[in-house]
C-alpha cells in the first residue's frame, strides 16, 4: 500500500519557462509531508508533476526522476494513466461530479478502470470509503441524491473518498481545506491523521499551524524572484523546521516575516 | 431612571441631516405608465384620424409621445436617473413589440388559414390521384421525417465527433483549418447544399437520381456545422476541474470523454441537436432539387423522389390547379404543420435540457 517516492534533480517546465528547479527529496511512506511556500513557487506545478497531471497542459515536461517502488515514473514506456492510478489526487476546489449521485461519485473510479464489479462488493467499497472520510453518517440516507447539492466541505470529503475508493498507495492534496470553514478543516485534518496510517500523503498548505499539526515532515519552497523557478530550500521533519530550521529564509517565512 | 455611575465617552456625532444625503425621492404614482400610454394612445388617435388614418403614423406618435412625456414627467418628479430608465424601458419595450409583429402577424396568417384544411384527412390521405379538393398530406409528412431523420442520423455522429476533436483533441493547423471549414459551411446558401447533393449523386449513381437520401445528405450539409458549433460550446462549458479530477482516478482519456464531459454537456448538445433538426425540417430549396416531389407515400428513401411538407407547400401554392381554393387551403395546412412540428422540436429541447441538466437538488 503506502508507497515511498523518492524524488531527484525534478525539473518543471511550462513550455520554455522553467516553473520548479532542480528538486530533490524523498517522501516517506505512512507519513504526511507538507509542502509550504509563497505563493508561485511552484508547490501546485511540483505537486502535480508527483502523478503525471503536470504533461495534461500543452507543452508542459519535466525533467529527473521520481522513483516509486524501484520504477522512475517518468521512464519511458510508463503510462501516465497507470501512475495516477496509483498515485491519486484531491483538489484545492471541490470537484464532484456534476452528474452523478453522492454514491456514483465515490464509485467512479472503480466503475470508469473496472470492466466489471459487482454490485455487493461496489456498496461494500462505497461504504468502506465514505466512512474513511468521515462522510458515512452525513449522506447514507441520500446516496442516491447528487453529489453536487451537499456542502462545500462534505464535497471536499466526497472527494476524498472518490480519491481513496480506487485505493491508491499516495495521496496528493493540494490546498484541500483552503475553501472550507474551521470545523470542515478540522475534519478533513483529523481524516488525513488517519489515512496516514495507510497511505503516503503529500499536502500543499498555505496555513503554518495545519502544516505544524498534521504534517510529520514540511519542505518549504521558495522563489528567487518573479521569473525566477521556484525551488526546494530545505525539508526535515516537521518539529525541526518549525523550531530550528537551516535557513534563514524558511525562519523569516514561518514567523511570518515575509511571503 | 437610571442614571450611569460612570462618565463614558461622549459617542461620536454625527453630521447634520443635509440635502446630498436625501434618500427619500419623489415618484410618479403606481399606474402613471398606464395613465401616460392611454393618454398618449388618445392624442395619436386624434392626430392620426385628423390626418387621415394610417397605423403607421398612429404607433409612432404612440411611442414618441408616450416616451417624451413620461421623460419629461419623471424627470420633474423623479429625477435624471429615473427619467431617462424609464425612457430606455419604454423604447426597448417598443422595439421589442415591434421586432415581435411579423413573428405573431405569420403565426396567425397561417393559423387561420391552415385550419380550414387541419383535420384527419389531411394527416391520413396522400395526393394520389386526387385532383381539386380531397385529398392530403400523409406523403409529404412521411417524407420531411424520412428526410431530416436520416439527415439527423448522419450529421450528429460527425458534428459530435468534430466538436469532440476540436475541444479535446485538435492543436494547431488541423483544428485551425477545421473550424475555418465550419465556418464557411455555415454560411453556405441551401440551395448550393442541394445543388451539391444532387451533382454528388449524378456522379456517382448517374444522372437524374433523386431520392430522399440525396436531400438527406443536402440537410446534412446544412445541419453539420451546426451541431459542430453548438456542441463545441457546450464541450467547452464543462469545467476543466472535472476533466482533472477523472484523468487522477487513473481514467483513460477517452473514458474521460465518454463518461465525464460527454455526460456534463449532454443537455445542452441535445439542445444544439434539436434546434438544428428545426432549422433543416423547414428547408425547401435543397429538397426540390435532390428530392424532388411526388403525389404518393414513398417510404423508401433509396429510390424514387419523396414528397415533403416545404415541398409540397411550395408546389400546391406555387403552382395551382382549377380552381385553386383547395390546393391553396392545402399549402397553408402543410405550412401549419411545419411550424407544429418545428414548435414541437423546440418544446422536445427545453424538456432535454430540464431532464439532463445536472442537478443539484431532486
Ligand atoms: N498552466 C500554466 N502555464 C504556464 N505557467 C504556469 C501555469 N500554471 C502555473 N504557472 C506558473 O508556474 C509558477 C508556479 O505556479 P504554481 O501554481 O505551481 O504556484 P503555487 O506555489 O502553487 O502558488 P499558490 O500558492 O498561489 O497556489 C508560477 O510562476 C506560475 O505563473
Ligand atoms: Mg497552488
Amino acid at each position: 500500500m503506502a508507497k515511498r517516492i523518492e524524488v531527484e534533480d525534478l525539473d518543471i517546465y511550462y513550455g520554455s519557462f522553467r516553473a520548479v528547479r532542480n528538486v530533490s527529496m524523498t517522501i516517506h511512506p505512512r507519513a504526511i509531508t507538507a509542502l509550504i511556500g509563497p505563493s508561485g513557487c511552484g508547490k501546485s506545478t511540483y505537486l502535480r508533476a508527483l502523478n503525471r497531471m503536470h504533461e495534461l497542459i500543452p507543452a508542459a515536461r519535466v525533467e529527473g526522476r521520481v522513483v516509486m517502488d524501484e520504477q522512475d515514473l517518468y521512464a519511458p514506456g510508463v503510462d501516465p494513466v497507470d501512475v495516477r492510478k496509483h498515485v491519486g489526487m484531491v483538489f484545492q476546489r471541490p470537484n464532484p461530479f456534476p452528474t452523478m449521485s453522492v454514491y456514483e461519485n465515490v464509485a467512479a473510479g472503480l466503475r470508469l478502470n473496472h470492466k466489471r464489479i459487482r454490485k455487493s462488493e461496489l456498496d461494500g467499497i462505497v461504504e468502506e470509503s465514505l466512512r474513511g472520510a468521515n462522510l458515512w453518517e452525513e449522506v447514507k440516507d441520500r446516496l442516491g441524491k447528487p453529489g453536487s447539492g451537499l456542502s462545500g466541505g462534505q464535497q471536499q470529503r466526497l472527494c476524498i473518498a472518490r480519491a481513496i475508493a480506487v485505493k491508491p498507495d499516495v495521496l496528493l492534496m493540494d490546498e484541500p481545506c483552503s475553501a472550507l470553514d474551521p470545523i470542515s478543516t478540522h475534519a478533513i485534518e483529523d481524516l488525513m491523521a488517519e489515512l496516514k496510517e495507510n497511505y503516503t500523503i503529500v499536502i500543499v498548505t498555505h496555513n503554518m499551524q495545519q502544516a505544524a499539526r498534521v504534517s510529520n515532515y514540511t519542505g518549504f519552497f521558495n522563489i528567487g524572484g518573479t521569473g525566477e523557478p521556484g525551488e526546494l530550500v530545505e525539508i526535515d521533519e516537521t518539529p525541526t523546521i518549525f523550531s530550528t530550521p537551516t535557513h534563514t529564509d524558511t525562519e523569516e517565512y514561518i514567523s511570518g516575516r515575509f511571503g | 431612571m437610571s442614571t450611569p455611575t460612570k462618565s463614558r465617552p461622549a459617542p461620536p456625532e454625527t453630521d447634520p441631516p443635509g440635502d446630498s444625503t436625501r434618500l427619500v425621492r419623489g415618484s410618479l404614482p403606481r399606474r402613471a405608465s398606464w395613465g401616460a400610454l392611454g393618454a398618449a394612445t388618445l392624442v395619436a388617435a386624434v392626430v392620426a384620424a385628423l390626418t387621415g388614418f394610417s397605423v403607421t403614423l398612429f404607433v409612432l406618435l404612440v411611442v414618441v409621445l408616450y416616451t417624451a412625456g413620461m421623460y419629461v414627467w419623471s424627470r420633474s418628479a423623479e429625477g435624471r436617473r429615473k427619467a431617462a430608465d424609464r425612457a430606455f424601458t419604454s423604447v426597448v419595450t417598443s422595439a421589442f413589440l415591434i421586432a415581435l409583429t411579423p413573428l405573431i402577424s405569420v403565426v396567425i396568417t397561417v393559423i387561420s388559414r391552415g385550419a380550414e384544411r387541419f383535420d384527419g384527412k389531411f394527416f391520413s390521405y396522400s395526393m394520389r390521384g386526387v385532383v381539386g379538393d380531397g385529398g392530403g398530406a400523409y406523403h409529404a409528412i412521411t417524407g420531411t421525417l424520412i428526410t431530416s431523420g436520416l439527415a439527423t442520423l448522419m450529421s450528429v455522429p460527425i458534428g459530435l465527433a468534430t466538436a469532440v476533436y476540436l475541444v479535446e483533441y485538435g492543436r494547431g493547423r488541423l483544428a485551425k483549418s477545421i473550424t475555418f471549414f465550419v465556418d464557411v459551411m455555415t454560411g453556405i446558401p441551401s440551395i448550393v447544399a442541394g445543388l451539391f447533393a444532387y451533382a454528388l449523386f449524378t456522379l456517382v449513381f448517374g444522372a437524374g437520381t433523386i431520392n430522399g437520401f440525396a436531400g438527406a445528405v443536402a440537410l446534412s450539409v446544412l445541419m453539420i456545422p451546426i451541431v459542430v458549433r453548438s456542441s463545441e460550446e457546450m464541450i467547452k462549458l464543462v469545467p476543466d476541474d472535472l476533466r482533472e479530477a477523472a484523468f487522477a482516478l487513473g481514467t483513460p482519456k477517452w473514458k474521460v470523454i465518454l463518461r465525464v464531459v460527454l455526460p456534463t454537456a449532454v443537455a445542452g448538445i441535445s439542445t444544439g441537436v434539436t434546434l438544428a433538426i428545426a432549422r433543416v425540417v423547414g428547408e425547401t430549396a435543397p429538397l426540390l432539387i435532390a428530392t424532388g416531389t411526388t403525389a404518393s407515400t414513398n417510404f423508401n428513401p433509396f429510390s424514387g423522389q419523396m414528397a415533403t411538407l416545404s415541398v409540397f407547400s411550395y408546389y400546391e401554392y406555387a403552382s395551382p390547379g382549377v380552381p385553386p381554393e383547395p390546393y391553396l387551403a392545402r399549402a397553408w395546412t402543410a405550412a401549419l404543420t411545419l411550424m407544429l412540428i418545428v414548435m414541437v422540436l423546440n418544446l422536445v429541447a427545453r424538456s432535454i435540457s430540464l431532464f439532463f441538466a445536472p442537478k443539484t437538488r431532486s
